[in-house]
């Protein structure tokens, strides 16, 4: 899993079935000091995320697909967790 | 999933049986503000999507998800058409 901010959402009418209902929110990956690295992503949500929130985000297909509940989604990114607070200590 | 920008297709004769009568497209990876990021790619497009259109593609083995029980050789799928998307609140 990586760490993420959400900074904005999408919105699709037209788009596979297994998204239907689904929240779509730009991600953009963060380190766990909290600066921004990599390209933005877009994550289906499965917590009830919302834009400026810290979160945590699963970027690999079986697990966004357990975290859509929908089998046979074409999903690779879901956003799994908010995140209270990231301690790095070493 | 990314978005994207369609900006081409791509027509192959001879291909992989498994993506005979899939649609090829060219996809510009897109950041937030709507910037080109990243290198152009290939897609397989499940949602009749068009050039000029933007768009949310996977990446992975799920890109041939849509086509099952089919399994076409992509690692690129785009799933959905995007109407608009906004940044901040």
């Amino acid at each position: 899993m990586i760490l993420g901010r959400v900074v904005g959402q999408a919105v699709s009418t037209h788009k596979r079935p297994q998204f239907t209902g689904a929240k779509l929110l730009l991600v953009q990956p963060e380190t766990p000091d909290g600066v921004a690295v990599g390209a933005t992503l877009l994550a289906v949500d499965s917590v009830g995320a919302g834009v400026s929130e810290r979160v945590l985000v699963v970027i690999e297909g079986r697990a966004a697909g357990e975290a859509l509940g929908r089998k046979g989604a074409p999903v690779d990114a879901a956003i799994v967790g908010i995140v209270d607070a990231v301690d790095v200590v070493e | 999933m990314q978005i994207g920008r369609v900006v081409g297709d791509v027509v192959a004769s001879r291909k992989d049986p498994t993506l005979d009568g899939i649609p090829l497209l060219i996809v510009q990876p897109l950041s937030a503000d709507g910037q080109p990021v990243g290198r152009l790619l290939v897609a397989v497009d499940s949602v009749g999507a068009g050039v000029g259109q933007d768009v949310f593609f996977v990446r992975g083995k799920e890109a041939s998800f849509p086509f099952h029980p089919a399994q076409p050789a992509a690692d690129a799928g785009i799933v959905g058409i995007l109407d608009h998307w906004t940044v901040g609140e």
